[in-house]
């Protein structure tokens, strides 16, 4: 039985039904515990596992990232959540250094078995220190995986995973994601991590994108249907690792790809795919692949600014209408 | 528990671990001039004391995690010390199979948690350690050790804050050996007593000399004993000194050599013989009968170590992630 819930409910949902699973797994960040998270994605936690379980962290996210990281050397399961992505910049060593290369350097005696999760990318008008997207910088270290689910479905099962995967997992969502509605059945369900979707088939033209900026290209497709184009639309859902397989499939179906992502435009996901089809499906392609980024600056506070900064659906229409020459 | 009697069988096991460990330097030191050895190569020579007395306050279950200048603690520990050359080496039969190197070792068998090189990053790491200790109910401690220069960084002062938050079992050593790389303590801050920084964090904190195994070891039992007993963290400054470089490649112009032959009077080595020979615990040829053993033990680390394979370059992918099949990026 599938039920309409918001996304936050979801990423609550997951991480409870995982603390309920194994006592090994707990949950600690910035306002998780008595404030019922600063985007009530945690909400009623505290409550049902208590603060061992739920942990209420001082503004350390060096400290607390590090902690969660030597627990999980030493036998535990944590869910870190950061209040947004942006302050794990202040722990990056701790990810990138510590959880992601552990068990390599230990010769594969300690691995991490750690979730890190919060808000990822913009979320309106709040300045540039607030408004990065990271999925593509955390994506570029060997030893992490990275998930972006779009929908509270996805988000739930992605993140199901990722709290019992034996790796280290980032599971990256959005402030503006998080009273988004979508079916999620009463049952329970797992998400294969680096596993793409097709969200919607069509012949003419392939939109790969992730994450909340997904929506700008659902609202093309919808654009390109009305002249009667019809475009796939793929959900990636798993940055680290990428299902080619899926991409490359579709485009060896339409021969054209627009991606869309919310990222600067220098060595990010969308460079890396349209590497990869130029070497694996160049012989398919009939125009060359374009991609919708945002700008190459830091995000700033004014309206104009930031619709100028962010990819918007007709930026995505025009780019799919150029690779199908029809401008 | 009570502070352990050092009785002349202690006094013998540290003067033959030390030496041992001493050596174990020298010889890499050697093997790095060779260029068999490559990379960083940061020695212990003159702080085998810290070690030595820690080690007698701790038992087996304990854990253990340090910086960069981690040879010899596994050998400690109980780690094979020909599995701690072969890593230096950089062999498949080394602690991390060749993956680590100088900075990098690790033993799960012997609670030996790193070998950690961003200078003051495994200090959350133990923090944590003594964290999962707390939530599981193990009657574990861990013991977190740190160089001078680590306590400048964040990671220090935001792990002393979340060990005394939540009441952690862990002990803070600070290994002061007077210089981070180059830069002595007088030049990294306006106060040089490190202990007093867990003032700030009302830990209980205490400064110790660091070249006596017997003093050293009083006061860390102490430590311990109040991890152990759920009383919390504590801050211990180990007062110390390297008489090597900070690394291979260390000219030591920030020091003067009569400054280096000054500490070597309190040789921990020399501290420890004297007791024996004082107290007639061991003829000399007895201390003689020690030292070619440890010769020996040290040939066959190199013989090991030597006689060793390389890793494969396939190996590469072996122990980058615990999921095995992996879908990795490999370009042509």
């Amino acid at each position: 039985m599938a039920r309409e819930i918001q996304f936050r409910e979801a990423v609550a949902e997951a991480m409870s039904e995982e603390m309920r699973r194994d006592e090994l797994v707990y949950l600690m960040g910035e306002e998780v515990a008595e404030y019922n998270g600063a985007y009530k994605a945690t909400k009623g936690m505290l409550d049902e596992f208590g603060p061992k379980r739920v942990v209420d962290t001082p503004i350390s996210e060096l400290g607390f990232a590090g902690v969660g990281v030597g627990s999980a050397m030493n036998g535990l399961r944590p869910i870190i959540e950061f209040m947004t992505f942006n302050f794990s910049l202040v722990a990056i060593d701790q990810i990138i250094n510590n959880a992601a290369k552990m068990y390599q350097m230990s010769g594969g005696q300690y691995n991490v078995p750690i979730t890190f999760r919060g808000p990822t990318a913009s979320a309106g008008q709040l300045g540039a220190t607030h408004s990065q997207a990271l999925e593509n910088w955390y994506a570029n270290t060997p030893g992490l995986k990275v998930v972006v689910p779009s929908n509270p479905y996805d988000a739930k099962g992605l993140l199901k995973t990722a709290i019992r995967d034996d790796d280290p997992v980032l599971v990256m969502e959005s402030e503006q994601m998080y009273g988004d509605k979508g079916e999620v059945p009463e049952e329970e369900y797992l998400i294969d991590l680096g596993k793409a979707r097709i969200d919607r088939e069509g012949s003419d033209v392939t939109l790969v994108s992730f994450g909340k900026i997904i929506k700008e290209a659902y609202q093309a497709a919808d654009e390109l249907a009305k002249d009667d184009i019809q475009a796939e639309v793929i959900d990636l859902r798993s940055v680290r690792p990428i299902d080619y397989e899926t991409v490359v499939n579709s485009l060896k179906k339409t021969n054209r790809m627009v991606i869309v992502e919310e990222a600067w435009p220098l060595g990010n996901i969308s460079t890396e795919l349209i590497a990869h089809c130029q070497q694996h499906a160049f012989d398919y392609l009939d125009a060359p692949i374009q991609r919708i980024n945002t700008a190459d600056t830091p995000m700033a506070y004014a309206p104009t600014l930031v619709e100028a900064f962010l990819p918007q659906a007709e930026q995505v229409v025009k780019a799919a209408r150029q690779v199908l020459y029809l401008d | 528990m009570a502070k352990k009697k050092i009785t002349k069988k202690v006094y013998l096991q540290w003067y033959e671990d030390m030496l041992f460990w001493r050596k174990f330097e020298d010889k890499a030191s050697a093997l790095y001039i060779q260029q068999k050895i490559r990379g960083f190569l940061h020695l212990y020579n003159g702080q085998e004391g810290v070690l030595a007395g820690s080690l007698f306050a701790i038992e087996d279950k304990d854990r253990f995690i340090t910086a960069y200048r981690n040879h010899v603690q596994p050998i400690g520990r109980g780690v094979p010390p020909e599995k701690v050359m072969a890593e230096l080496m950089g062999r498949i039969t080394g602690t991390s199979n060749g993956n680590g190197g100088s900075m990098h070792m690790f033993s799960k068998e012997h609670n030996f948690y790193g070998g950690h090189g961003i200078v003051g990053g495994q200090i959350p790491l133990g923090a944590g350690l003594a964290y999962a200790d707390k939530y599981l109910g193990n009657e574990a401690i861990t013991l977190c050790y740190m160089g001078d220069g680590a306590v400048r960084q964040g990671a220090f002062h935001e792990a002393m804050n979340l060990a005394m938050l939540w009441t952690l079992p862990v002990v803070f050593i600070v290994e002061n050996n007077g210089y981070a790389m180059g830069t002595s303590v007088e030049r990294t801050a306006n106060h040089t007593d490190i202990y007093k920084l867990g003032l700030g964090y009302e830990m209980p904190c205490e400064a110790v000399d660091g070249m006596d195994p017997s003093k050293f070891y009083p006061v860390i039992q102490e430590a311990v004993d109040r991890a152990r007993a759920g009383k919390g963290p504590t801050l211990l400054e180990a007062r110390t000194y390297r008489y090597k470089g900070h690394s291979m490649s260390d000219p030591q112009a920030y020091r003067s050599k009569d400054e280096v032959a000054e500490f070597q009077k309190r040789d921990p080595i020399g501290i420890v013989q004297k007791v024996i020979q004082d107290k007639n615990y061991a003829s000399d040829e007895q201390l003689q009968e020690i030292e070619d053993r440890v010769k020996q033990k040290l040939k066959d680390c190199v013989k090991y170590a030597e006689e060793s394979e390389f890793p494969k370059p396939e190996n590469l992918y072996d122990d980058v992630y615990i999921q095995k099949d992996y879908p990795f990026i490999k370009t042509p």
